[in-house]
């Protein structure tokens, strides 16, 4: 069994909506009632099921941060975008009293992916355990430093009571982690990120975010369609569209929706979720990205079996 | 990749012909090479009649984007037109309709060319 839980999808920084959002959601749900009979609960439930995500909904504006729940009673997650303090808020609702292992594995140290350790409320507590793995030989300096004045009024030895522990991974090797196989992959990204695959109870999921895929580069395009393959779900760096991704946004280290469904289709992978949107999408905008990327899959499909995609969103889960 | 071409004044229509996906993007890559030479060196346009292309990957995209790059600064230009309906969604889902000029024939892209291309065109088809 995988469940995967999002916690943070926004990319580069956490966005929140604003009153215009609000009252332009309001709008259009009042546009929608218009001449529907509304006079019971039910009504009201089949009018609200009716509404397109963007207006019943969010996406959501924390940065990354993603949990995967197997048979295992340790927690594993990628990345400590600010979604991480969301989670350390349910964990320690759920577990309060209980000793925890966290297993984080991190894509990379740019800001958006450390920003939530910080506030990770169950890393204050003794007892508790974080391992945080990664392929970057500097994963424990980035995060102490983070908590250095004058970012940051605790130092990483006051606020952690929890043991703190650091695994440098070498991409490529299967690691078993507390009873899930594990490998990193090395990904395109100014100063390097790490993609990772996990395989448990006969599920695969893959974590593949602030990845940039060089379409001249065949060799390039096989090691990921390998890394990829038979997966049940691959959660995928979709921030730009692809004229953006080999023009303007060229190296800026992240991919497209295209891409995404290229990859997939390649390495037979059965789910697609777009993951770390572009931040000043709104709702509207991601809505539009995923139902145009539903029906790139449909009119490239072929005779392959369907691919299924999905926008992620803070509080989307998943079960595999 | 095989292509058909003619020469309309200054401007070069070139057909090719099928998918252009990861299997062959490398082979139209180096087809349409020497196309773009050829259109640098008379400073005329180089048009893709895609009505016979029916799909075309990211990798593919890619070569048009370097194609249109390489034209435009050496002050000439890239033009595709008559997309095939899947490929006009390709084109819309990638925003490459957005940074390469599309044109629904090729007698629209070839009267944004020169007038002289256009009529070179025209008498050819009648």
């Amino acid at each position: 069994m995988m469940r995967v839980r999002f916690w943070g999808t926004r990319g580069s920084l956490p966005v929140a909506l604003t009153a215009a959002g609000v009252r332009q959601k309001v709008h259009a749900a009042l546009d929608a009632a218009r001449g529907r009979k509304l006079a019971s609960e039910s009504d009201v439930r089949q009018l609200i099921a009716s509404l397109p995500f963007a207006t019943v909904g969010t996406y959501g504006g924390n940065t990354s941060c993603v949990q995967l729940e197997t048979d295992s009673f340790d927690s594993f997650i990628c990345d400590m975008g600010s979604g991480l303090r969301p989670l350390g808020q349910a964990a320690m609702a759920q577990r309060s009293g209980t000793a925890q292992t966290f297993h984080i594995f991190m894509s990379h140290l740019h800001w958006d992916h450390i920003m939530g350790l910080p506030f990770f409320v169950p890393a204050f507590i003794p007892g508790n355990r974080v391992i945080i793995y990664g392929g970057h030989g500097d994963l424990e300096s980035a995060l102490r430093r983070q908590q250095e004045a004058p970012s940051f009024p605790v130092d990483f030895a006051t606020i952690f009571g929890a043991k703190m522990e650091f695994v440098q991974l070498e991409p490529g090797e299967r690691y078993d982690i507390g009873g899930v196989a594990v490998t990193a992959m090395l990904q395109r990204h100014g100063g390097d990120s790490y993609g990772y695959r996990f395989e448990s109870g006969g599920k695969v999921v893959v974590y593949s975010t602030d990845s940039e895929h060089p379409l001249d580069q065949p060799e390039h395009t096989a090691r990921f369609v390998e890394f990829f393959r038979d997966a049940d779900l691959v959660i995928f760096d979709a921030m730009y569209s692809l004229a953006d991704a080999v023009s303007i946004k060229a190296d800026w280290g992240h991919s497209s929706n295209i891409v995404g469904v290229e990859l997939c289709q390649m390495a037979h992978a059965r789910r697609l979720c777009l993951f770390h949107h572009e931040p000043v999408f709104d709702d509207a905008a991601i809505d539009a990205v995923l139902a145009e990327t539903r029906r790139l899959e449909l009119i490239t499909r072929g005779s392959a079996a369907p691919l299924h995609i999905s926008a992620a969103y803070d509080g989307l889960e998943i079960g595999l | 990749m095989p292509i058909a071409t003619h020469l309309h004044a200054d401007a070069m229509l070139a057909r090719p012909v099928g998918r252009i996906d990861h299997a062959n993007a490398a082979a139209f890559e180096a087809t349409l090479r020497p196309l773009i030479e050829g259109a640098i060196e008379r400073r005329g346009a180089l048009v893709l009649d895609f009505s016979s292309v029916e799909y075309i990957s990211s990798v593919g995209l890619r070569v048009l984007m370097i194609a249109a790059k390489q034209l435009r600064a050496r002050d000439t230009q890239l033009l595709v037109c008559a997309l095939k309906s899947v490929v006009a969604e390709i084109f819309a889902i990638s925003r490459f309709d957005r940074i390469l000029t599309v044109t629904a024939t090729p007698d629209d892209a070839l009267a944004l060319c020169s007038p002289a291309a256009l009529a070179a065109y025209r008498s050819a088809a009648a």
